[in-house]
């Protein structure tokens, strides 16, 4: 079942005169419960097309159709809405609110989604558990370590029961025992939930853990292949 | 809802001395604007009730042809048998009291100086000239006091008199003439308006009426009302053809118009610090707004609605706006409590004797107009809001999240 699929996806940033070309007529189509890889040198795209996946920006032209739902043309709220209930974001830098504790931060979507206190309460007691967390659940993010809080960020990505997880460069900051803790809780969270992960990354850590590789060159997909290398 | 608090509590937080000092803006702003509220108020109505009680009454019942500018003592311009007049205003319901006052033209001479005054001829026994029995020395006049005169403090301090002294006065009498009668300064009274106690003098009533020809006649019936609302009523119950009634209002139409004047002044003056106050809210708002763009990003991209942000950053400033209005309320509320007991001393403001103030303005300040200022400072600080929460709502997740990476 397709939980993302694009279809000639171009986006032009403008900046002055200066027209740049982040993506130049892509087609890609990410399947439920995949663990996808998206790599490429820097300005290969692999940022926009996580951005475009994820609603958070619109294609200058093509067809960008998430869980069923086309998102062209959607407002600002619409398409919040969207994210809401079907994608959870890691992101590389650990984007937790600073003035929330762990476990508020992982309750946040929950608030949003309108669940009750009852329900916010065991649903965040489960994911900090699934990612070792529980006993830091009071702790906000400057208490915590980068791997610890990029572990509350995949929680909170989680929290809403996604169908899918976009994750930018998510151990692009952590030693490499905390990029591999992050990626081994991503991977069994993939393997038990069956929910959809997909990556922008260059550390190859993160792309030993993918069951499929997509490259990107210039705005381009030059290279689609699984986690053995096969196109 | 409480969540957006919590969350705005802490984001308060985070820049406690910017948030104390944003709430204390908010906070001298409100006190201020209670203050000038209070004393505004307390001098108008001060200037309402010290005119009232000293100068025009709730009532003048004049006769048909006076013309309060002369002071004529001629009878044409008189009522005649006044206390019976006055007997039978008396027996209206709405009125407190009614008394006779004969006003004339007159000169006070000690030795070669001499002061052009108003001379009042009064009922020593009537309630309505309680005002005058503040006495600075002496005694209060006496009904059948034929050569006692009492005079105020500052007239007394010009001439050099004290109580017991001898003074000339001169009187513009009935018949047109002068007359001239040495009097005993029986006692001098202060009301705590100077423009008024410098220029009036009185004698008791059947001496005025001797001493200026006006014989069995007065100028006015002083009316005071149990409720000044009900003039127009008992105007109109007063029967016309001989008299003229004239209520406080129409006696005081300068006092009324300056009163709407002192409201529209204080509104504009209200505007300006409101807008003062609210400025440095929305500066603080903005800068929250600038530093935590990425953050407003993360909310975005987990689903934050454009409405729900906004809702985030009035959360803040309501909470800045509680504290600071409270505070600022508290502490107005405080100095007009203090100065409506002490009072602001100005001295003789030297204004005519249409409008009497007194040398000490006292702060007054009605519940109502605390609450009103207290809801409009809270408004407009929630509307200035809107500007930085509406900015912060129409932010691309996208160009958030990358602003300071």
């Amino acid at each position: 079942m397709e939980v993302a699929k694009l279809t000639d996806v171009t986006r032009i940033y403008k900046i002055g005169e200066v027209e740049t070309r982040a993506l130049n007529g892509v087609s890609i189509t990410i399947n439920d419960g995949e663990f996808t890889s998206l790599v490429g040198p820097s300005g290969s795209g692999k940022t926009t097309l996580l951005q475009l996946i994820g609603c958070l920006d619109q294609p200058t032209s093509g067809k960008v159709v998430i869980a069923g739902q086309e998102t062209t043309g959607l407002s600002r709220n619409q398409r919040a809405d969207l994210r809401k209930g079907t994608i959870g974001f890691v992101f590389q830098f650990f984007a937790l609110i600073p003035t929330l504790t762990a476990y508020e931060n992982v309750e946040m979507p929950l608030l949003l989604n309108g669940r009750n206190a009852a329900q916010r309460r065991q649903r965040v007691m489960e994911l900090l558990a699934s990612v070792g967390m529980t006993d830091r659940a009071n702790n906000r993010p400057d208490q915590l370590s980068g791997g610890q809080q990029q572990r509350v960020a995949v929680a909170r990505a989680l929290a809403t029961d996604p169908k899918l997880i976009l994750a930018d460069e998510p151990t692009a900051n952590l030693d490499t025992e905390n990029g591999e803790q992050v990626m081994e809780i991503m991977k069994k969270l993939n393997k038990d939930t069956g929910t959809t992960f997909v990556f922008a990354t260059h550390d190859p850590r993160v792309i030993k853990y993918a069951s499929r590789v997509v490259t990107l060159q210039d705005g381009l997909i030059v290279k689609d292949s699984d986690g053995n290398g096969k196109s | 809802m409480m969540n957006y608090f919590k969350l705005a509590y802490r984001n308060l937080g985070r820049h406690r001395r910017r948030s104390i000092l944003s709430g204390l803006a908010l906070a001298m702003g409100t006190a201020l604007l209670m203050f000038i509220a209070a004393f505004f108020q307390g001098e108008m109505r001060s200037a309402m009730e010290t005119t009232l009680r000293l100068n025009s009454g709730h009532l003048q019942v004049l006769a048909a042809d006076y013309d309060p500018d002369k002071l004529s003592v001629a009878w044409k311009y008189l009522i005649e048998k006044p206390e019976q007049v006055a007997a039978q205003i008396e027996t209206l319901e709405q009125v407190d009291v009614a008394t006779p006052r004969l006003l004339a033209s007159g000169i006070v001479t000690v030795q070669d100086d001499s002061v052009g005054v108003q001379i009042m001829g009064i009922d020593p026994a009537s309630k309505a000239n309680d005002p005058y029995r503040h006495l600075v020395s002496g005694d209060f006049l006496a009904a059948d006091d034929r050569e006692g005169i009492l005079i105020g403090y500052p007239l007394a301090q010009n001439l050099g008199l004290k109580t017991g002294d001898q003074l000339s006065l001169l009187v513009n009498t009935s018949d047109g003439t002068v007359d001239e009668q040495m009097f005993t300064v029986r006692g001098i009274y202060t009301t705590g308006t100077t423009a008024y106690d410098k220029g009036i003098v009185f004698l008791p009533l059947a001496k005025a009426q001797a001493f200026s020809g006006a014989g069995d006649h007065a100028s006015m019936i002083f009316v005071l009302l149990k409720d000044r609302e009900q003039a127009d009523a008992v105007a109109a119950a007063i029967p016309g053809g001989s008299f003229q009634v004239k209520t406080w209002r129409e006696l005081n139409s300068l006092l009324v118009l300056v009163n709407d004047f002192s409201n529209a002044y204080l509104t504009v003056i209200n505007l300006i610090i409101l807008g003062i106050t609210v400025t440095v809210i929305v500066n603080t708002l903005l800068m929250s707004v600038f530093e935590r763009t990425r953050e407003i990003g993360i909310l975005s991209a987990i689903g934050m609605k454009g409405r729900q942000i906004i809702a985030l950053f009035l959360a803040e400033a309501s909470l800045l706006a509680v504290g600071g209005i409270a505070i600022g309320a508290l502490a107005g509320w405080a100095l007009s409590v203090y100065f409506g007991k002490v009072g602001i001393y100005f001295g003789d403001l030297g204004l005519s004797a249409d409008m009497l103030f007194e040398d000490r303005i006292y702060t007054y300040l009605t519940l109502e107009s605390a609450i009103n200022l207290i809801i409009t400072a809270f408004v407009f600080t929630i509307i200035a809001s809107l500007y930085p929460a509406r900015m912060a709502s129409r932010m691309e997740p996208v160009e958030a999240l990358h602003s300071a990476q």
